[in-house]
């Protein structure tokens, strides 16, 4: 009963290993992959482990205050910026190991020739707001 | 066990109606009808039918016999269901369905209710939920909130722990441990959106210390009393926490500490020794000091031991070495604590406390820091930080 987000990266993260870039794919190769990523949340809903999936455009602006009354500074995109997400699943599952195991089913999505893309995605686990009160109980 | 705690209600159903009533119904009316031959998934489907219609109508129109309404309505509902099921297969001509298995015998029938719902073969957060629901009468959906899911999510992980298990015949008597771990894991959930998950987890364990006689139950509802009764001190307005140490002990609930050490007492004079009774006798220490440095560490440090030889938790060796820091120096707490696995969840925070206890500022605030980096939760990360921050502006001063 932990929250675990998946997290997948356009740039970032480590090559996959059938590493193209989806616009060099078939059609059908597309297809495919987002009709995996559908039945992919489907099934966990389900398995009721399914929390939120969102996927995110490549481009945004960074944005910062500039001070009272004034309105906010837009800079960006920057190119050279490491670490760009492409989107998430937040899944609630009852083990570390079982969001593993979910995380290394969703990096088999079919790519270029209907093959697995094997690509890298992030977990990270959720804070939660407070601590157990038994498992802390100086606190 | 004599003076009962107003239940804090879920907001969605705070009418006027008594809606503790109707959740304490809850599984004696499930109970009776699986005892009248209904299969556990459709009754308790029923059921939750049943209580939504009270709670639309007994506000207008409450019923003289509470009970004796909601079997009539839920094994209407029931009849209905099966009825257009039945209907509806016959249409499509199936017939691999199993038939629904034959009446129950009615030995303990809700208690036989909390066994099947942290029955083994349901993960622990399928038992969770299923236990919130067929035997806590709560609704899908403010289960979804209290567990920060979508309905439709925990609608499913509700409808797949009643699939597994459909083929447990209700006959068996559980193991009560199975139905503690599944209460104690609701009562650590806290409190978050609509419902309050502790206070429900004190009133199932309050209602299955009624139905079994056994002191590890009575040991778990002493525990859950005893840190419940501290909640309102454990948390500041701005919700960070506040330590044990600094807690305003005026604002601990008195009645419950009473009520929690009464019934630990009772369970502990029977000479059968739990984990939970041993936990409940730590809280009850703890709430048994009029001030922080009254505190009696030394026979905390005995029932750490005792928690030790019961069960081999990394948790309970890490808040042993804390309590030898506090009963033999902070020096004898890091000796404890270099014992242990270094990865331990917590044991970096341990660490920079006893360091700061012993006066090695500098190195209690870089482990601070490092344990806020590590903390599993987000209270317990802006706690730390804040002990690092503390230590770092007064030592630069």
């Amino acid at each position: 009963m932990a929250k675990y987000l998946l997290l997948k990266h356009y740039r970032g993260a480590p090559a996959a290993v059938n590493d193209v870039p989806m616009d060099q794919w078939t059609p059908e190769e597309i297809t495919a992959h987002i009709r995996f990523m559908h039945d992919f949340a489907a099934r966990l809903e389900k398995t009721g482990e399914f929390v939120d999936g969102q996927a995110l455009a490549p481009e945004g602006a960074w944005v910062r205050y500039d001070g009272e009354g004034r309105p906010p500074v837009t800079d960006g995109p920057f190119a050279e910026t490491k670490d760009l997400i492409a989107g998430w699943m937040v899944i609630d599952v009852d083990t570390y190991e079982r969001a593993v195991e979910l995380a290394g089913e969703l990096s088999a999505a079919p790519g270029a020739g209907g093959k697995p893309i094997h690509e890298w995605l992030e977990v990270r686990p959720f804070l939660a707001a407070t601590p157990a009160a038994t498992e802390c109980p100086h606190s | 066990m004599t003076s009962q705690p107003a239940p804090h209600t879920a907001s969605s159903m705070s009418t006027s109606m008594d809606e503790a009533l109707l959740r304490s119904l809850t599984p004696s009316v499930l109970a009776v009808l699986v005892r009248r031959g209904a299969d556990f998934a459709a009754a308790e489907d029923a059921v939750q039918d049943a209580l939504l219609e009270a709670v639309r109508v007994w506000p207008a129109d409450p019923p003289r016999d509470a009970k004796g309404w909601l079997v009539t309505v839920a094994w209407r509902r029931f009849l209905d269901a099966a009825r257009s099921d039945s209907a509806r297969r016959r249409r499509e001509d199936r017939t691999e369905e199993e038939p629904p298995p034959g009446p129950a015998p009615s030995v303990d029938d809700t208690l036989q209710l909390y066994f099947l719902c942290a029955h083994p073969s349901l993960t622990p957060s399928s038992a969770v939920a299923l236990t919130l629901r067929a035997v806590g009468g709560l609704t899908t959906r403010q289960i979804a909130q209290a567990y920060l899911v979508p309905e439709a999510t925990m609608a499913q992980r509700i409808s797949r722990a009643k699939r597994t298990v459909s083929k447990v015949r209700l006959d068996q008597p559980g193991d009560v441990a199975t139905v503690l771990r599944v209460l104690y894991l609701v009562f650590n959930e806290g409190y978050s959106g609509d419902v309050d998950l502790a206070a429900e987890a004190i009133r199932l364990t309050r209602q299955l210390a009624a139905q079994v006689d056994h002191p590890e139950v009575a040991g778990l509802l002493a525990l859950m009393l005893l840190h419940h009764a501290r909640r309102a001190a454990r948390t500041a307005p701005d919700g960070s926490l506040v330590p044990l140490a600094e807690q305003d002990r005026g604002r601990w609930d008195t009645r419950a500490i009473a009520e929690g050490v009464g019934i630990l007492q009772a369970a502990l004079a029977r000479d059968r020794l739990g984990e939970y009774q041993a936990q409940a006798a730590i809280a009850a220490l703890h709430a048994d000091a009029p001030t922080a440095d009254e505190t009696d560490w030394v026979q905390i440090v005995e029932w750490y031991d005792e928690l030790a030889a019961l069960t081999d938790s990394p948790v309970v060796r890490l808040n042993r070495a804390v309590a030898i820091g506090e009963a033999d120096g902070p020096r004898a707490g890091l000796a404890a604590l270099a014992a242990l696995d270094d990865s331990l969840p917590r044991h970096t925070a341990v660490a920079a406390y006893l360091h700061e206890r012993d006066g090695d500022l500098t190195t209690a605030a870089r482990l601070y820091a490092e344990a806020a980096h590590k903390a599993p939760t987000l209270a317990e990360r802006d706690h730390l930080t804040h002990r690092a921050a503390r230590l770092n502006t007064h030592r630069d001063r």
